[in-house]
């Protein structure tokens, strides 16, 4: 209940900013700070509760946004049906992924999900009518009232798809689906032993991360008004996605959000004030030095010391 | 492009050098991951580091391939410092290795890439040596000479690594460490100190094959990302740490990507690595040559 409710306060709060505020640059930023939400979210789901690593953010991201921009120039669909199939074309390349890849794991998993990236990212690169190597340039439809600019209006659907993501990252952990998904990182024979349809479970995760992720790659084309493939399917989006949660820590569902808008914050921060290679830098930094010396993220870390100092 | 069987049999010449350039590229990761189980995502990286330092040296008046050697040692003392560093956080602590030393190599590749693009910037490097923009003339043929010289290091590197992993009494302790630890240990040898000394030569490869890419072509910071691909192509398919299976499949690697460029067209070359990798982790995950 109480998730449910800071969940709508978080949803009123988002639209009275969009009708209030008027700086632009605010929406602008927090935009690709909800967008990392939901993709780190995203990834905790397989990587973070199963201990599978996806280093193919980019490809669900970079396929959600072509399958809206495919939408958009043959049908001219509107955004919340971008997000839709988006989600369903992601939730498709989720399962495909999963079945390829059913009998790897640990290293052997992650290198085949970079292989599914650049493989899509090469196909996307020779379709002419997506635009190939060049990019293609979207215009963006009339914006719809009460708000005033199309930019505070995806931010607001960027809360909305945040919030999606979170609750359903939250079931997955408190139901049979997490545990199941726990008992597999901890030991997959064992697991298997005692009754947990892994196969199942891990086709299930691969799939709601991957709908999830593609998801929030759908409204990018209508964000930049332009997408081209080497950014839609960058690597910055795999660490990003994989460095978060594990900053913010993989037991709790808050980890990914804590590490998300930490990162994501300071990300655009140093974008803005120094340049965008140092942001990768920071991202690069703060992964190695969490792994190393607090791996069990920032979530985990503060319970701890709660735990010590106040208990 | 139009099929003929000049071009075919040039695509196969030129598929054959560059395979043998791949096989050489891999083969420290043939022995860091193959061998010892580190999953070195940051391989790759580190070749772009050995890259940009033959190039530094280059400026200096020193040839390509030269300069690989002589920073060999370098890279050694770095490689074992690595290991040891990631021995004390992750292994040492037990099995749980898993996500965190993915994460750990992976955001270490960034660091370097990043590194890279700070201190030199994001444009291409090349290298300047006698036999740079010469070719090799057979019949109506033209063998660039760049390709014949990183083909003669990359026979040379495998071979030399070969011999000494089958010769040597530390080379056989490497293969012995990654087929039994702890019958290693009841040896009376520390299987730690040969993981150590295996990493440190693994990572001073790199720099051989570091300077093998700038001699090929012109190198990027972002370079490591599509070797990614083709170096853990190359040693999957090899089939995990065997030598002569490094060999057969960065030329089967080299062959069909040589085909594709010939006769799709270069945009679609990237995906024949990943391709072939997906294809052998899909259908045969121990690799050509695994047991």
């Amino acid at each position: 209940m109480k998730f449910w409710i800071s969940a709508a306060v978080a949803l009123i709060l988002a639209v009275a900013a969009a009708l209030t505020v008027k700086n632009e640059y605010f929406f602008f930023a927090g935009y690709v700070v909800l967008q990392f939400v939901v993709l780190a979210t995203a990834w905790n789901i397989l990587g973070g509760y199963a201990g599978y690593v996806n280093f193919g953010t980019g490809a669900f991201f970079g396929i959600g946004a072509y399958t809206a921009v495919l939408l958009v120039k043959s049908l001219g669909l509107p955004l919340g049906v971008q997000i839709a199939a988006a989600a369903l074309v992601g939730a498709a390349l989720g399962l495909g992924v999963g079945l390829l890849t059913l009998r790897l794991r640990g290293i052997f998993f992650s290198i085949a999900t970079v292989a599914v990236a650049i493989i899509l990212q090469t196909a996307i690169f020779n379709w002419r009518y997506l635009g190939g190597a060049t990019g293609v340039q979207i215009l963006r439809p009339e914006v719809t009232p009460p708000f005033d600019n199309y930019i505070k209006m995806l931010f607001v659907v960027g809360t909305l798809l945040a919030i999606v993501a979170v609750a359903v990252a939250r079931y997955v952990e408190t139901s049979w689906v997490g545990r199941g998904l726990r008992a597999i990182r901890d030991s997959e024979e064992a697991a298997e032993c005692t009754g947990v349809p892994t196969l199942r479970l891990k086709l299930l995760a691969c799939v709601v991360s991957g709908a999830l992720m593609s998801a929030a790659g759908a409204p990018l084309p209508m964000y930049q008004s332009f997408v081209e493939p080497d950014s839609a399917f960058s690597l910055n989006y795999s660490v990003s996605a994989l460095a978060m949660p594990i900053i913010g820590g993989t037991a709790h569902w808050l980890g990914p959000v804590v590490g998300a808008v930490l990162l994501g914050t300071i990300q655009q921060l140093v974008t803005v004030t120094i340049s965008s290679e140092l942001n990768v830098l920071v991202v690069g930094v703060l992964l190695v030095l969490f792994v190393v010396a607090a791996p069990e993220g920032i979530v985990g870390l503060t319970s701890r010391l709660w735990a010590r100092f106040f208990k | 492009m139009e099929f003929s069987f000049d071009l075919l049999k040039e695509a196969l010449i030129f598929g054959a050098l560059l395979g043998c350039f791949y096989a050489a590229v891999s083969v420290g990761l043939s022995v860091s991951f193959g061998l010892l189980d580190v999953p070195h995502i940051a391989h790759p990286a580190f070749m772009v580091l050995g890259a940009y330092g033959a190039w530094l040296l280059g400026t200096h008046g020193f040839d390509p391939i030269v300069a690989g050697v002589v920073l060999m040692p370098l890279f050694f003392a770095f490689g074992v410092a690595m290991y040891r560093f990631y021995y004390e956080t992750f292994e040492k602590r037990g099995a749980e290795v898993g996500v965190r030393g993915l994460a750990f190599f992976f955001g270490i590749a960034f660091i370097v890439e990043v590194g890279l693009i700070l201190a030199f910037g994001v444009d291409q490097r090349m290298v300047e040596a006698p036999y740079i923009g010469r070719s090799w003339e057979i019949g109506d043929m033209r063998i660039p000479m760049r390709m014949l010289v990183a083909f003669a290091t990359a026979l040379v590197l495998t071979g030399l690594l070969a011999a000494y992993l089958s010769r040597t009494f530390t080379g056989r302790a490497i293969k012995a460490v990654a087929q039994d630890e702890a019958a290693l240990r009841l040896m009376g040898v520390n299987p730690v100190r040969i993981k150590q000394w295996a990493f440190g030569i693994a990572t001073a490869v790199t720099t051989a094959a570091g300077a093998m890419l700038i001699v090929v072509g012109p190198v990027d910071p972002s370079m490591d990302r599509i070797y990614i691909g083709r170096t853990f192509c190359v040693v999957v398919l090899g089939g995990l740490g065997s030598m002569s299976g490094t060999l057969i499949a960065g030329l089967i690697l080299g062959i069909s990507e040589s085909l594709v460029l010939t006769f799709f067209g270069a945009s679609w070359a990237p995906a024949v690595a990943f391709g072939l990798l997906l294809l052998v982790l899909g259908v045969r995950p121990q690799g050509l040559f695994g047991k």
